[in-house]
């Protein structure tokens, strides 16, 4: 029996990811990465 | 090459090659910079700091946490940003492979196995400790950054401020030695997160994956999709002698007989080639391979 739920799992966050992406949030997720994270190293 | 051929040695290959992958602008490691590509918006599906100097990508643990501690104040100015993108590019990682970039390309995971060759007295990390992980992926990278915000409505990065051993090991300590201007600033919470660290060193060296399987958040975000994912692993209860050969060789210490999509499965594989009764197993788009396969084929 083929298994349907990794399929509409997959689906799913695609649609998820893809919207992320319309929204514009990679953006917010490289000005992040690009600027050294205080918190992440202790200084915060 | 036949040592690349057996398996043991050969997942090693893969987790280093992932590490430098993942890590590959290494001019940075001479002039205490961090990489600010353009690629570096695409979130690794591993637990890697993006204020290492090399690192390639962003941390999708701290990138969630950056949305869910500006999520306030960016509905306070009616801005749609909710972290779709990363949730999604997880959720499409985890409901391929489940936890598998564990088992394979994560670096931190792959320091805690080396550690763990360490001479040293073994202990067992307690069975329950592995729901802590979720607690850590509840309290500290989703309730805190919503929930406690300051006066312009921004939370904090907790998971990454007050805990994150791979922050202070890949980011933190390498930034510190080659910035004097970052060496200025150190102070209460830089002492605290190398304290930490040298913690987790030690429990490494001791027991088997210990930040995987009671700390790390994004192994319980992957975790949860083991079980409903397109890469399945199976156990053929009819050739299972129980001699225990896999839960011995297993680098995260559970016994793939009992579940075999269990949520602390890294997927490694090491389990496939221990078992001498090819009851272990692994579908993946209708490949199916068992430890016989992989003799066949010259893994093992």
């Amino acid at each position: 029996m083929k298994r349907k739920l990794p399929w509409v799992l997959l689906t799913i966050f695609l649609a998820l990811m893809v919207a992320g992406l319309l929204l514009g949030e990679y953006k917010m997720v490289l000005e992040k990465a690009v600027t050294v994270c205080l918190d992440c190293i202790g200084i915060g | 090459m036949g040592f690349l051929t057996k398996p043991r040695q050969k997942r090693v290959w893969y987790q280093a090659l992932g590490a430098l992958a993942i890590n590959a602008w290494l001019p940075n490691w001479l002039s205490g910079q961090i990489f600010q590509g353009k690629i570096k918006g695409v979130c690794v599906p591993v637990l890697n700091c993006y204020s290492c100097p090399s690192a390639l990508g962003a941390c999708p643990i701290g990138s969630i946490q950056t949305f869910f501690g500006g999520l306030r104040f960016n509905l306070s100015v009616a801005e749609k940003k909710f972290g779709l993108y990363v949730i999604g590019l997880l959720g499409v990682v985890g409901s391929i492979i489940g936890r598998m970039p564990c088992g394979w390309l994560c670096p931190f995971g792959l320091l805690q196995e080396l550690m763990h060759k360490i001479p040293t007295p073994k202990l067992r990390v307690p069975r329950f400790f592995s729901s802590f992980r979720y607690v850590f992926l509840a309290v500290l990278v989703v309730a805190l950054p919503l929930l406690i915000v300051d006066t312009m409505g921004f939370g904090q990065t907790w998971f990454c401020k007050w805990v994150c051993p791979a922050g202070t090991l890949e980011a933190g300590v390498p930034l510190v030695l080659l910035n004097e201007g970052l060496r200025g600033l150190v102070g209460f919470m830089y002492f605290w997160k190398i304290g930490l660290l040298v913690l987790f060193l030690g429990w490494m060296a001791v027991s088997k994956r210990p930040f995987c399987r009671a700390v790390c958040p994004l192994g319980a975000i992957l975790g949860l999709f083991n079980k409903g994912s397109l890469f399945r692993m199976a156990v053929d209860d009819e050739k299972c002698t129980l001699c225990d050969a896999c839960h011995k060789d297993c680098p995260v210490d559970i016994k793939i007989y009992e579940s075999a999509n269990s949520p602390d499965c890294v997927r490694c594989l090491k389990c496939v080639s221990s078992c001498e009764y090819g009851a272990i197993s692994y579908d993946f788009l209708g490949k199916h391979e068992t430890a016989a396969d992989r003799r066949v084929s010259g893994e093992a």
